[in-house]
């Protein structure tokens, strides 16, 4: 492993309630059990909602800005896709079949689940100081400031809109929040922002990922579901 | 497994017993106040009943956004319709002039209402958006009977608690809760764009219910019943919907 990738180690680790190269033994747990816990719920309950939110696109991989949008008026853009209804125009000859019905009850259950989980670790990390200290601008940070603005964006900014984007293209909450609708330019650019706000998650996510197997993936899986550094990383 | 503390373990049991205490709670809260949809079981019922009761609190009495005259979509778009039956057909050479409304159920008066008998109702216009679960939306102008209204005429009873519609196509009814059915907005409609409501957007009669997806705007719709329970209707899942996948609540 070149010197250079172990250097990122303490700065990724997602917590540092203990600095990695604390004694073993007397080391406290690399991540906190509500910092574990939720980070694998999350990383559960976005992997459902991008399979479930991917198929119900399919029932009309179009996009529209504004209010309104539909197979008769034209499209901001569509996707190369093939569709899972007969009546969207494609260009191809076939049509998929129709998966919308578990995939909207298992997007919104895991909406929830996102949503309830999000705020949990939310809370937790003003309470115990988490964002203060790993995520704003501070002396002993172990964040360079790339990354952190990274996390701030993902937890404050595109979890925020994608619930809200999501939120805005429904009926009910339109007709309790319509300001929710028109601020975002309408119900179809909900859609889209919410569309677009998704490619920005799946990006980094995948960066996160790489991350990972390029500093070591034992290394950091390792404590973040167990929460302690493993034999191997403790004294890299 | 040796590092399990006593401490941990009275400390996770008592989390448990809370946590289950607290659902059992709110279990029967839900069911007092009417917060768990009829499809609520299963494996999707808990995302399902957190989005019904949160939005039946939340929305119970807001209106669907009405929209000015020039936002209405030219053209609209029509989903496809299933081949109609042949008593569609029959009415239709006739222009629906013998199309009935039939209300049963808990009513002080059951009830038969002609086409025309409802175009002579109060009416209500509004340019609304119809948004279907595939994605796709359009703004059109409705005007029709409020379905409170045709309750009120038949005299629903005050242990109503949902309506139940169906259309002339054997395969579609739907439901809906009071706080739908009494909702100002939701219409009998006839009419779309000032003309009568073609028959592929659902003519001569579409339930429309604005707050809620374009699957529980039922088109050619013959009958209500109104009842105080959905146990016994089809599955019991409260609509054909959920029988066919779909959630039955559909405000999302």
């Amino acid at each position: 492993m070149p010197p250079s990738y172990s250097d990122t180690i303490p700065q990724m680790a997602d917590s540092a309630f203990a600095p990695i190269s604390a004694p073993a033994g007397t080391a406290r747990p690399r991540h906190h059990a509500v910092v574990r816990t939720t980070h694998w719920i999350t990383a559960l309950a976005f992997l459902a909602l991008l399979v479930t939110g991917g198929e119900i696109l399919l029932s009309h991989p179009r996009f529209y800005w504004g209010e309104t949008g539909n197979a008769l008026s034209p499209p901001l853009f569509k996707l190369p896709l093939p569709a899972s209804r007969r009546t969207v125009p494609t260009g191809y000859p076939y049509v998929l079949p129709d998966q919308n019905g578990w995939s909207r009850y298992l997007h919104f259950q895991s909406a929830w689940l996102a949503v309830l989980t999000g705020l949990l670790y939310v809370a937790f990390g003003v309470w115990k100081g988490h964002f203060r200290r790993h995520l704003l601008p501070h002396r002993d940070s172990p964040y360079n400031p790339l990354q952190r603005l990274t996390y701030l964006l993902v937890i404050f900014v595109l979890f925020p809109l994608i619930i809200w984007s999501g939120l805005a293209m429904s009926p009910a909450i339109a007709s309790a929040f319509p300001a929710a609708v028109s601020s975002l330019g309408g119900q179809q650019s909900a859609r889209t922002i919410h569309f677009f706000v998704t490619i920005l998650l799946v990006l980094f996510l995948l960066v996160h990922l790489v991350k990972i197997w390029l500093a070591g993936f034992r290394k950091l899986v390792g404590p973040m579901i167990t929460g302690r550094a493993t034999e191997w990383s403790a004294y890299e | 497994m040796s590092k399990l503390s006593r401490r941990n373990l009275i400390a996770a049991g008592l989390v448990t017993a809370g946590s289950a205490s607290g659902l059992a709670i709110a279990a029967q809260l839900g069911r007092r106040y009417g917060l768990i949809p009829p499809d609520g079981g299963g494996l999707y019922g808990p995302g399902e009943t957190l989005t019904y009761a949160a939005q039946r609190i939340l929305t119970s009495h807001s209106l669907a956004r009405e929209f000015p005259r020039n936002q209405i979509s030219r053209p609209p778009f029509a989903n496809e319709v299933d081949r109609l039956p042949d008593t569609f057909q029959r009415l239709r050479q006739d222009s629906f002039a013998a199309w009935r409304l039939t209300v049963d159920g808990l009513v002080a008066r059951p009830s038969s209402f002609s086409l025309a008998e409802i175009k002579s109702f109060p009416r209500r216009s509004q340019i609304t958006h119809l948004a279907c679960e595939e994605g796709w939306s359009y703004i059109a102008e409705w005007t029709g009977a409020p379905l409170s209204h045709i309750l009120d005429l038949a005299g629903a009873r005050p242990e109503a608690r949902y309506v139940v519609y169906r259309s002339i196509q054997p395969d579609w009814w739907e439901s809906i809760d009071m706080a739908d059915a009494l909702h100002p907005q939701t219409i009998v409609t006839h009419a779309m764009n000032g003309d009568d409501l073609p028959v592929p957007f659902g003519g001569p009669l579409r339930l429309r219910v604005p707050r809620q997806l374009g699957y529980k705007s039922v088109k050619y719709i013959t009958s209500l019943t109104v009842t105080d329970s959905l146990k016994h209707f089809g599955k019991g899942l409260g609509s054909a919907s959920p029988e066919g996948g779909y959630a039955w609540y559909a405000g999302i």
